[in-house]
């Protein structure tokens, strides 16, 4: 599974990254998104679904978010 | 219960009420004492802390408002509360200071940040919409440097102090606000001399940095999402603001349209363009408006803060070296059309300049061919 760290990054830089990796993934496809804030948690949530994607969120030790993507 | 209210202030219902209260707020702030069309305004506010400060000697505007440090506090309130606190820092600081300063040089060009500009044509001023076109243009800008690879890195975690620095000195500005301390300047008349009861101030302050934090609001982030990705979450916050203040305007009579002598702006449509697009480009590029700033320096972003004081010093080098706009002026019957001074017009440039080549040279990809 294809693993973006988007931790440290500005806004809009994670949208950016996830949407590229959304993007080049074929039906059926899944890759992991890891952000460290709340904001871009919800950033990249809210894209993965508007291009029809299922989103997994949950809370790493370090305190960020690991967000499992998959493409319907 | 608590993500319950998370989750309400992450939808397009609670960005949208978030948006809405804001422009009540600013209205009310007008109603109680703050300039016309300027309830609320990050950057005006700023360069009238740095007026009070003595950071420039602008007779006119020089005022502790307690809005800006109480957005701060507010964010980091709700940052506690959620447990979205995080210091952080190491994203470049030096070029999110002077791109802090240019964004004020472009907001001084204009005499308003985007905040300002929806209230503007909130109360009628179609100067305003001249300016939102031009931070659409600056913010398409940014975002075809954000599709060119660039990046201003990664920030990393950092010790605690990093984070409380700039909520601590936004504490000891609103303790100065109160003491009133003979340095302190104050303006007489002119908009500094207009403003809401200090506790009146203070409390909008802390109510929209809470809701700000809790929502995400940033009047950059509206444009620059939807040109990236169609996403049109966060504008319908910046609609919600604009649609309430307009009605709350008309109830309270501040509605007047029109371009020529609107309160405390200029009609020169290619400055006010190309102040607000130097100002687009520069939040672009910082990735947040200058509310949002504010915002996530609350929240323990030291790169954040370092944008505000970029901010504060762009504030101060506008007025020193007589960068900032005049505002349209009636003599005599006769209107005069204000702008920004020659110098002004240059520094608008300069900054472009800086801007596109900081967008130019700060690409990954760039760097990474070397």
């Amino acid at each position: 599974m294809t693993t973006v760290d988007a931790r440290g990054l500005s806004c809009p830089e994670p949208v950016l990254l996830a949407r590229r990796a959304i993007q080049a993934l074929g039906a059926g496809g899944d890759l992991e998104v890891l952000v460290d804030t709340v904001t871009s948690r919800e950033n990249v949530l809210r894209t993965a679904r508007s291009l029809g994607c299922t989103v997994e969120a949950e809370a790493t030790p370090e305190g960020g978010f690991r967000l499992r993507i998959r493409q319907a | 219960m608590r993500k319950g209210r998370t989750s309400f202030f992450a939808s397009r219902w609670g960005i949208i009420l978030v948006g809405a209260a804001i422009g009540v707020v600013g209205v009310l702030l007008r109603k109680l004492g703050n300039p016309p069309n300027m309830g609320i305004c990050v950057a005006c506010f700023e360069r009238d802390i740095a007026g009070a400060l003595g950071l420039h000697r602008a007779a006119p505007v020089q005022y502790l408002r307690p809005e800006i440090p109480a957005f701060v506090l507010g964010s980091l309130i709700a940052a506690l509360a959620f447990r979205e606190f995080r210091p952080r820092t190491g994203s470049a600081p030096i070029v999110r200071f002077f791109l802090g300063g240019f964004a004020m040089i472009g907001a001084l060009a204009f005499l308003g940040c985007p905040w300002r500009a929806f209230f503007r044509l909130a109360g009628g001023d179609l100067n305003a919409l001249i300016a939102i076109v031009g931070l659409a243009v600056g913010i398409a800008a940014g975002v075809a440097f954000l599709r060119g690879g660039y990046s201003l890195g990664r920030s990393s975690p950092a010790r605690g102090a990093v984070g409380w620095i700039t909520p601590g000195v936004m504490l000891g500005l609103v303790a100065l606000a109160f003491i009133r301390p003979s340095f302190l300047l104050r303006s007489e008349s002119g908009p500094g001399a207009l403003h809401a009861a200090i506790g009146v101030s203070l409390v909008a302050g802390l109510l929209i940095g809470v809701l700000a934090q809790r929502t995400r609001f940033c009047t950059m982030g509206a444009v620059r999402d939807v040109i990236l990705a169609r996403d049109t979450h966060l504008l319908s916050g910046v609609l919600g603001l604009l649609v309430a203040a307009f009605l709350l305007n008309l109830v309270f009579g501040f509605v007047r349209f029109g371009f020529s002598a609107q309160p405390v702006s200029h009609s020169n449509w290619v400055w006010n363009f190309l102040g607000m697009m130097l100002s687009g480009l520069a939040y672009a590029l910082a990735g947040g408006c200058p509310g949002r700033q504010l915002f996530l320096a609350g929240e323990g972003d030291g790169d954040a803060g370092v944008f505000v004081l970029g901010m504060l010093s762009g504030a101060a080098f506008a007025h020193n070296f007589g960068l900032a706009a005049k505002a349209d002026a009636v003599a005599n019957g006769v209107l005069q059309v204000g702008g920004p001074p020659p110098n002004g017009q240059l520094a608008v440039v300069l900054g472009l300049v800086f801007c596109a080549a900081i967008g130019f040279a700060m690409r990954e990809r760039w760097e990474a061919k070397r």
